[in-house]
């Protein structure tokens, strides 16, 4: 199962050249790429799940010198997650781009951030970790300037400014690092990491360069216009999953790497930016009048969440009760993914089928587009963090850290923050229903609308009621 | 196949199912939809049949599913569950036949009985629910549920009711689950357990518990209407009446009044809840809007808004008599769900038949309608008489009981005035439409006659409902002490509550 | 000499600071990216800095791949910034 690794890195790198090189059976040769890749992570979390952790020292190299690849149970989760957006977001988009020049350099681009991703989640040290990092960013700002249009450029542009920015305040952390550690593995450095100048100011630097790219609230500034200008399949996977890639970041080097180092005060800074982050971004998505918008401030709201755990991690002692809030945290990040991937996915289809995406005039919607709607429904479920949804668990956990440690802050944060997205969620359907009758012809399913529906299912119900394996996973190797 | 594991699943399921598929179905496949509707309805039915016959004989039935380390979502079958499950399933087949009739030629009909069957299995799967957890779930996919309910017209008001019912419901569902996680935190996962699980905590844990106590009542009491979280109910009228039916008399607001009979009796315990004090707090909350909802329908002329705070104050008997102490009190309480349930119905279903049949939605526009649809106004009749508790009808059952039960709690100062007062203003915004209905004459015209007088006076779909469940009413009161009724079934959960 | 991989290292961090001003407080986007290059200029004199052992030892190689890594990620990410700035004023000179 080891060698799934590398294919997880060598079948879209692959395919990208393959969709170069072959403009013509590019699609054939994405989504036959996107299977495969798909196997080759599940067989990783199959294997990970029977047999531990995973490392695979590429040429043969030892740690140290070579590049080594690791999995664990979190990252096996995030790649099959990874995996399952992409393909499904790969059919979708298959249908998407109707012009073969926009498919030409959709494809290669597309298999390239594939790449990086599973490459960044495969790192093993950090090194790697900033390649894998620069090579993501810059593959998505390339694919947000898809969209053509002067607004897109211009988001594309601020996105690789800021992106750059982030990856210079993470390399110069880990120069430094290196320069008190003479190590960049992380196994190695977890051990041997302790509290001083050198490691501070590393973490603070790296950090903060990690908040730029996961749009950490009040550095989210450049996410809305970015994700919100993007083409639909686009938008999904950054939301979904490029801004989700720099947080598992800053969670390995808080949790891992770090966790020596890290500060109660520390923590808890981020969590007051999180908690900005649910209620600025909240607010804002109420507001918003275009749904991509509105899906892009949800991500930065959801986004807080996720570091509203950071206090709560830190607060409670290594142990049961810890575990099961860092599995409440993934379970939101996994939910959050499939939900928002699914929500872009289903906004792509009424942006083509009604030439606009503005909220007000969706009415009767919910009848020419039935299941879509009903994607949209199922994904805001999610977003809301109602059962049977894996966010519910997820924040089930929130709120049981937030009392069980006294921090009853975060808790009313996190309840303004769900009620808020009920409220942005119920004004979309509200919008959607209308007098005119149903056509009368029974339900189908559109082969665009599959990719939608089946991410946003997996979001508001496979997540919740499989829950209990995230959990077992995450055991592994942390 | 374990038996004992599956039943509860298929219980839920039976509902479930035949609601996914008829989302699919188009608008005019009428025969499959009534077919998928039906057999889900008598296929549920027959399985609550076994379900009462194993849980009378103390048979254990339980199904467990673990969705995350210390929470397990878990469906067990015990008395009180039993007696929910018996009412919603007899009432939703009932209603779904009373829908066939009054949806048809509607638009969204698809749509329509998808949710409804939607918030059926939500009510089950909420009254089989052997923990809080569990219980929150289903109580929050009934919020889900039964917004597209509500909203079906389409209309702007349609919308707006919905989204203020929403705004209540899941404002209060979020109280409820932050009172479930603190709950969580402290005691651990909270089975139902008869007798409560908490007094066992020690004494320091009293403050919290008493808060946490609140909060659920909150949660729980905006769905159950109690004064002053019931501010939804009024504008969720503009559902059609079916849906209006379903919500009062069995789903929505008898879940909360559930809720809370669960909360006291299988969480806290009922001894240990009068001991924190908590109580008197909660029977003051059921007195005052028991009182307040009887006082708004006098000025109602809107026959579902009369209707609509007729049950603000109903509803809350159930919560009276969780509050009073002692076995016949519990009894008057738990009774009352079942008995009100079929008592409001057809009072909501008459409603329905008089505004589909005659376009009247005015109690000033009834006057001798009695003489054009006698069943259906004998019906109501029967329904009103029982609400305001004249013998035989059920009504005057839990009633009495409630009224021994407060003697025997010593709670008499107090219980009695609001029992009687109710009584007293029941009679006020009852008798008088009765009144107008039989004894005056009509006018010129109905406001819109829709379904001409023929045979019956109205279609069959209309006509059968409310008289089934108006002869079931009766039928609770005459009958009262035989074994499996409604009685015999509440004084067994008060018996193992307490312990007797 | 120890002198020379101070001087090299405040350098580095000195022309890191010097990027960093410029990066937050100019307002085109090309200056932006200038500043960005020379950010990026300073952490390569850090890690080349960091790389030093010795009087008469071989210098450590893997800060050394670092940087050469680092200009070429450098290279591609400005090269793509102008090919989008390239773009964004033929948009602006088509309106």
């Amino acid at each position: 199962m080891t060698d799934a690794m590398i294919w997880l890195v060598a079948l879209p790198l692959a395919g990208a050249l393959a969709t170069l090189l072959l403009p013509r059976s590019a699609t054939a040769a994405a989504i036959g790429t996107g299977l495969a890749t798909t196997i080759a992570a599940g067989l990783l979390l199959f294997g990970v799940a029977t047999q531990g952790a995973q490392q695979y020292e590429i040429g043969g190299w030892t740690a140290g010198l070579g590049i080594a690849l690791r999995a664990d149970g979190l990252s096996a989760l995030l790649l099959m997650m990874t995996a399952l957006v992409v393909l499904a977001a790969s059919v979708y988009a298959s249908a998407y781009f109707k012009r073969p020049f926009e498919r030409a350099r959709f494809w290669p681009l597309w298999l390239l951030l594939w790449t990086s991703l599973n490459a960044l989640l495969l790192s093993g040290d950090l090194f790697n970790l900033y390649v894998t990092l620069e090579l993501l960013g810059l593959s998505a700002v390339a694919l947000a300037s898809l969209g053509g249009k002067h607004a897109a450029v211009e988001a594309a542009l601020r996105y690789l400014y800021v992106g750059l920015l982030g990856s210079m305040m993470f390399l110069a952390g880990v120069s430094l690092i290196y320069a008190g550690y003479g190590t960049l593995d992380l196994a190695t450095l977890a051990r041997v990491v302790e509290p001083g100048p050198v490691a501070w100011s590393a973490l603070a630097m790296m950090t903060a360069g990690l908040l730029l790219k996961t749009a950490l609230f009040p550095l989210h500034f450049w996410l809305p216009p970015a994700h919100a200008s993007a083409p639909a399949p686009v938008s999904a996977v950054l939301s979904a999953l490029v801004v989700k890639a720099a947080f598992y970041l800053v969670l390995r080097l808080w949790l891992d790497v770090f966790a020596n180092v890290v500060t109660p005060v520390a923590a808890n800074l981020l969590g007051l930016l999180g908690a900005g982050a649910v209620l600025w971004g909240s607010w804002r998505a109420l507001q918003a009048e275009r749904l991509k918008l509105l899906a892009a401030y949800s991500t930065v709201a959801q986004l807080g969440y996720l570091f509203l755990f950071f206090p709560l991690l830190l607060a409670l002692p290594p142990g049961p009760a810890r575990d099961l809030a860092a599995g409440g945290l993934v379970m939101l990040a996994l939910t959050h993914g499939f939900a928002k991937a699914g929500l872009f996915l289903a906004i792509g289809i009424i942006q083509q089928r009604c030439g606009h995406d503005t909220i007000r005039e969706l009415g009767g919607t919910a009848q020419r587009l039935p299941v879509t709607i009903f994607a949209i429904a199922l994904a805001g479920v999610a977003l809301i963090g109602l059962p049977p949804s894996g966010a519910f668990l997820g924040k089930w956990q929130l709120l049981a850290g937030a009392v069980a440690t006294g921090q009853w802050w975060w808790l009313v944060v996190t309840a303004i923050g769900s009620l808020l997205a009920a409220a942005y969620i119920f004004r979309v359907l509200g919008h959607a229903f209308g007098h005119q009758p149903y056509p009368n012809q029974p339900v189908t399913v559109a082969r665009d609308e599959w990719p939608a529906l089946l991410l946003a299912a997996m979001a508001a119900l496979v997540l919740g009621l499989a829950g209990a394996s995230v959990w077992e996973l995450l055991e592994i190797g942390t | 196949m374990n038996w004992d594991t599956w039943l509860l699943v298929l219980v839920v399921a039976s509902s479930l199912l035949p609601g996914l598929v008829i989302f699919f179905l188009r608008e005019d496949s009428h025969r499959l939809r009534t077919l998928l509707n039906l057999a889900g309805a008598i296929f549920k039915l027959v399985l609550v049949g076994i379900l009462i016959w194993g849980v009378f004989h103390e048979h254990v039935y339980e199904t467990r599913w673990t969705l995350a380390p210390g929470l397990d979502l878990v469906l067990h079958a015990d008395t009180l569950s039993v007696l929910f499950v018996t009412l919603s399933t007899v009432l939703w087949l009932v209603t779904t036949v009373y829908a066939i009739g009054y949806l048809e030629n509607a638009a969204h009909r698809s749509r329509f009985f998808g949710f409804f069957s939607l918030c059926v299995s939500a009510t089950v799967g909420l009254a089989l629910a052997g923990n809080l957890f569990t219980f929150v779930i289903f109580f929050e996919l009934l919020t889900l549920v039964t917004y597209p309910l509500v909203a079906h017209r389409g209309t702007p008001e349609a919308v707006r009711g919905a989204r203020i019912y929403l705004t209540y419901t899941l404002g209060g569902g979020m109280l409820l689950l932050i009172g479930t996680v603190w709950l969580y935190v402290l005691a651990g996962p909270t089975a139902f357990v008869e007798g409560g699980v908490l007094s066992s905590l020690p004494a320091e844990y009293h403050p919290q518990l008493k808060m946490i106590f609140v909060l659920l009542i909150i949660g729980l009491g905006v769905k159950a209407a109690l004064v002053p979280l019931h501010g939804w109910l009024p504008h969720a009228m503009v559902a059609p009446a079916p849906v209006s039916a379903l919500l009062h008399a069995v789903a929505v607001v008898k879940a909360g009044a559930f809720g809370i009979v669960r909360v006291v009796y299988d969480v806290y315990g009922v001894n240990f809840t009068d001991q924190l004090g908590l109580l008197t707090g909660l029977g003051i909350a059921a007195a005052i809007t028991i009182v307040y909802g009887s006082v708004m329908a006098l000025f109602q002329d809107n026959l579902k808004k009369r209707l609509a705070y007729s049950t603000v104050s109903q509803v809350s008997y159930i919560a009276l008599g969780t509050a009073i102490l002692g076995p016949i009190g519990t009894i008057g309480g738990i009774v009352h769900l079942v008995h009100q349930g079929i008592m409001k119905i057809t009072l909501f279903f008459a409603a329905g038949n008089y505004a589909e049949t005659l376009g009247i939605h005015k109690v000033s526009e009834m006057n001798g309608v009695g003489r054009r649809m006698p069943a259906t106004t004998l019906a109501f009749s029967i329904a009103a008489l029982g609400m305001i508790g004249v013998p035989p009808v059920a009504g005057f059952v839990s009633k009495w009981y409630l009224g021994l039960g407060a003697l025997e709690a010593g709670m008499a100062a107090w219980v009695m005035p609001v029992l009687i007062i109710s009584s007293v203003l029941n009679a006020a915004y009852f008798l008088p439409v009765l009144y107008r209905a039989w004894f005056r004459d009509p006018g010129p015209a109905w406001p819109a006659e829709h379904i001409p007088a023929a045979r019956l006076e109205t279609s069959a779909a209309l006509l059968w409902p409310p008289v089934v469940t108006a002869i079931l009413a009766l039928a609770a009161g005459l009958f009262a002490s035989a074994p499996y009724s409604p009685l015999e079934w509440a004084t067994l959960i008060a018996e193992r509550e307490y312990g007797l | 000499m120890m002198t020379a991989q101070w001087l090299y290292g405040l350098t580095g961090c000195l022309i890191v600071a010097l990027g960093l001003r410029g990066a937050l407080l100019h307002d085109s986007l090309l200056q932006r990216i200038v500043a960005i290059n020379v950010m990026g200029a300073g952490v390569f004199l850090l890690l080349i800095a960091v790389a030093y052992r010795g009087p008469g030892l071989a210098p450590d190689p893997l800060p050394h791949a670092l940087v050469l890594t680092g200009i070429v990620v450098a290279v591609s990410a400005t090269a793509l910034a102008l090919a989008l700035v390239r773009r964004l004023h033929a948009e602006r000179d088509d309106d």
